[in-house]
């Protein structure tokens, strides 16, 4: 037999869901344990914020919303791999990756209460990042375009896009990592696989044995990596990262975790899913293990805890009081933004509108 | 000076703003050495590189999402679909990214991109490769549409599309690509991009069309001023956003409007235009709008399209109706 092709994926993991580390050749940022705090700190503060914008929803303060609970590792682990001049074209719920990266709580909640401003980020770098992209994996293709454009131009920065298992199987992350595999662009696709696609479990978006692999089939180096470990995280995207910063192509990265709420609020998982499985990803959540890791360091206590939650508790409500004493847009707002200079055709019907609010 | 066809214009454009904007990039499928499928790019990667002049993999969807990123990055793509039949998996990248982009965001990112498709029919071409599906792009909000038809509208309005900061579908009419050829400086002078184009004047009907229509309404009205009938053509090349003035004008004047298009008559542009018309210009009219367009069925296959498009008889037929109603 003659093998024309031969591929394997590799599966990364440092931390058990103990914390434990499952291997001794730790990548050099652990080093810096202030770093690594400052990581913690950002998977803690995402989850304060998510748990307020689900109560935020729930008293009818926010729109349906999108949860991230469960997904702080992968979320940070990629937003803090990337240098600010990358870019990030996120799904909808990113939020750790894009909190790293300057996204204020107060946007998140001014977008899903109902508000396009929710998406003029403010704060570089996010400020050149993609907005939220609701259409499935679309966002793929931006993030494409986006390193074709660096490429062209002979700019030294990656394009980085996020989707779920599900995205992975649209025509748009495939479009995406084939044209990155035939041209060499540096893009790096991130697969968050949380193992549902609202109520569509993993096994029935693909008969892939892992969702990187389907980056071999573009010409991208893949590999699968344990979601709910930071460190893993982290790692393969500083490579990924790096290699498309050299030139030497893009890549897959699989973070495999699990989504441990609802799709959105408007979900009842409940209908589709057995308590526990649930329970069971409970017991490998991305915070406890990098808690216990940063513990056994002498670098996090429970005091720490307690503090940096009551931190984060005050930061969310003065971020949730800025977005609710925020006026709605003038009625005009969904005029202004639609060309650069509004057509004579579509002003006549801004002054329609206006003259019916003066009514 | 050359005279040049309207596919001869297309490239000029092109070349033109490559020369002078360095963030003018060309992509498509075939549009790199083969010169496009219809030779639009022909030349240009000699010229500017492959990377400028960029072949994609052979996917229309990969073509559309890869011109918004390029275009949020502050390129200024010009994308080609091979034909309008195959512009359908680009639709959700211009509906949901290209032409939400800068309203999503504030302004905040923005997509200066021309998505370029060959259109219409009598090209005795195989299936998809003839529909006028402009109607389907109209009703997008933030977006333009532009169909121009004579090489010096061609290479005007494709300049002012590439300039423009906001996405632009460009649709080019393939019949006419080559019909006839008219001097066309190169001078880099674009055309307004919301102003109808009064390519006759007269006082008797007025007769509103464009791509490749304008042809036939053109020949009509020549046949209509034989019998002493004067006949005004408006080429709405700028369909959207609409110069409704322009027509309105005219129709003030004439009291008479005939719509011709080739696209499929029930909810195509022209029944906007005849709406417009009716909530505008009603007491101006004495006879009732008349549309001259392609039934409500597919494009025949080409044994049959010629008896699908509107002929230069069926516009002097509606306009003699108008004209026999008041």
């Amino acid at each position: 037999m003659t093998i024309a092709a031969k591929f394997e994926i590799e599966y990364l993991q440092y931390l058990d869901a103990d914390g434990k580390q499952v291997r001794d050749d730790l990548p050099a940022f652990t080093k810096n344990l202030d770093h690594m705090v400052e990581l913690y700190k950002l998977m803690l503060s995402t989850r304060v914020f998510d748990a307020k914008s689900i109560a935020l929803q729930r008293t009818g303060k926010l729109g349906t919303y999108a949860s991230c609970l469960g997904h702080e590792a992968a979320h940070v682990g990629v937003g803090s791999a990337m240098k600010p001049e990358d870019v990030l074209a996120p799904s909808y719920r990113e939020y750790g990756a894009q909190l790293y990266r300057g996204v204020q709580p107060r946007e998140v909640y001014m977008y899903w209460g109902g508000d396009e401003r929710g998406n003029d980020y403010q704060k570089e770098p996010a400020r050149h990042d993609f907005a939220w992209s609701v259409p499935i994996a679309t966002q793929c293709l931006h993030a494409a375009g986006s390193a074709l454009a660096f490429k062209m131009r002979g700019e030294k920065r990656v394009a980085v896009c996020m989707i779920g298992d599900g995205g992975s199987s649209k025509g748009d992350f495939n479009g995406a990592i084939n044209i990155a595999g035939a041209r060499k662009l540096p893009l790096v696709a991130v697969i968050v696989n949380n193992q549902w696609a609202i109520s569509v479990p993993r096994k029935i978006q693909s008969g892939a044995k892992t969702l990187a692999q389907k980056g071999i089939g573009a010409g991208l180096h893949c590999i699968q990596v344990d979601g709910n470990d930071i460190i893993a995280v982290r790692k393969a995207m500083e490579d990924a990262l790096e290699r498309a910063r050299k030139g030497d192509g893009g890549s897959v990265v699989e973070a495999v975790t699990y989504r441990l709420g609802d799709h959105t609020t408007a979900d009842d998982a409940r209908r589709y899913r057995g308590e526990k499985e649930v329970k069971d990803a409970w017991a490998r959540e991305p915070l406890k293990r990098l808690r216990n890791w940063l513990t056994a360091k002498g670098a996090w206590d429970d005091k720490k805890e307690e503090a940096w939650k009551a931190h984060c508790d005050e930061w969310m409500d003065d971020e949730v009081n800025a977005y609710l004493e925020t006026k709605p847009q003038p009625v005009t707002a969904m005029f202004d933004y639609m060309f650069a200079e509004l057509p004579a055709d579509l002003a006549k019907q801004r002054a329609a509108m206006l003259a019916r609010e003066a009514q | 000076m050359a005279q040049i066809t309207l596919i001869e214009a297309v490239t000029q454009a092109l070349a033109y703003e490559m020369k002078h904007d360095e963030s003018v990039v060309v992509l498509g499928e075939d549009v790199g050495v083969n010169g496009g499928v219809f030779r639009a790019t022909v030349g240009l990667s000699e010229k500017f590189g492959e990377w400028r002049v960029f072949d994609t993999p052979l996917d229309e969807l990969t073509i559309a999402g890869v011109t918004v990123g390029l275009a949020v990055q502050g390129m200024k793509p010009v994308a080609e679909a091979q034909f309008e039949g195959f512009i359908y998996p680009m639709m959700e990248q211009i509906a949901c990214h290209a032409a939400r982009m800068r309203n999503r965001t504030r302004g905040r990112l923005t997509v200066p991109a021309v998505f370029r498709a060959p259109w219409g029919g009598g090209i005795h071409a195989p299936e998809h490769h003839s529909e006028a599906n402009e109607h389907l792009f109209t009703n997008i909000p933030g977006l333009r549409v532009v169909l121009p038809s004579s090489p010096a509208r061609a290479y005007g309005l494709l300049l002012a599309a590439i300039r423009d900061p906001d996405p632009v579908v460009f649709f080019e009419p393939k019949r006419i690509y080559r019909q006839y050829k008219e001097e066309v400086p190169d001078d880099g002078e674009a055309l307004p991009l919301d102003v109808c184009f009064v390519l006759r004047d007269g006082t008797d009907v007025t007769l509103v069309t464009w791509g490749s229509q304008v042809k036939e309404t053109l020949e009509a009205a020549d046949q209509l001023a034989e019998e002493g009938i004067s006949a005004e053509v408006i080429d709405v090349a700028t369909l959207t956003p609409l110069d409704f003035d322009t027509i309105a004008e005219s129709v003030a004047k004439t009291h008479r409007c005939v719509i011709v298009h080739e696209a499929p008559k029930t909810a195509g542009f022209g029944a906007e235009i005849a709406a417009r018309v009716a909530e505008e210009c009603l007491y101006d009219l004495y006879a009732p709008v008349e549309r001259v367009t392609g039934p409500d069925t597919h494009i025949p296959l080409f044994r049959l399209e010629m008896k699908y498009l509107p002929s230069a008889e069926r516009i002097v037929a509606a306009a003699k109706r108008a004209l026999a109603a008041s």
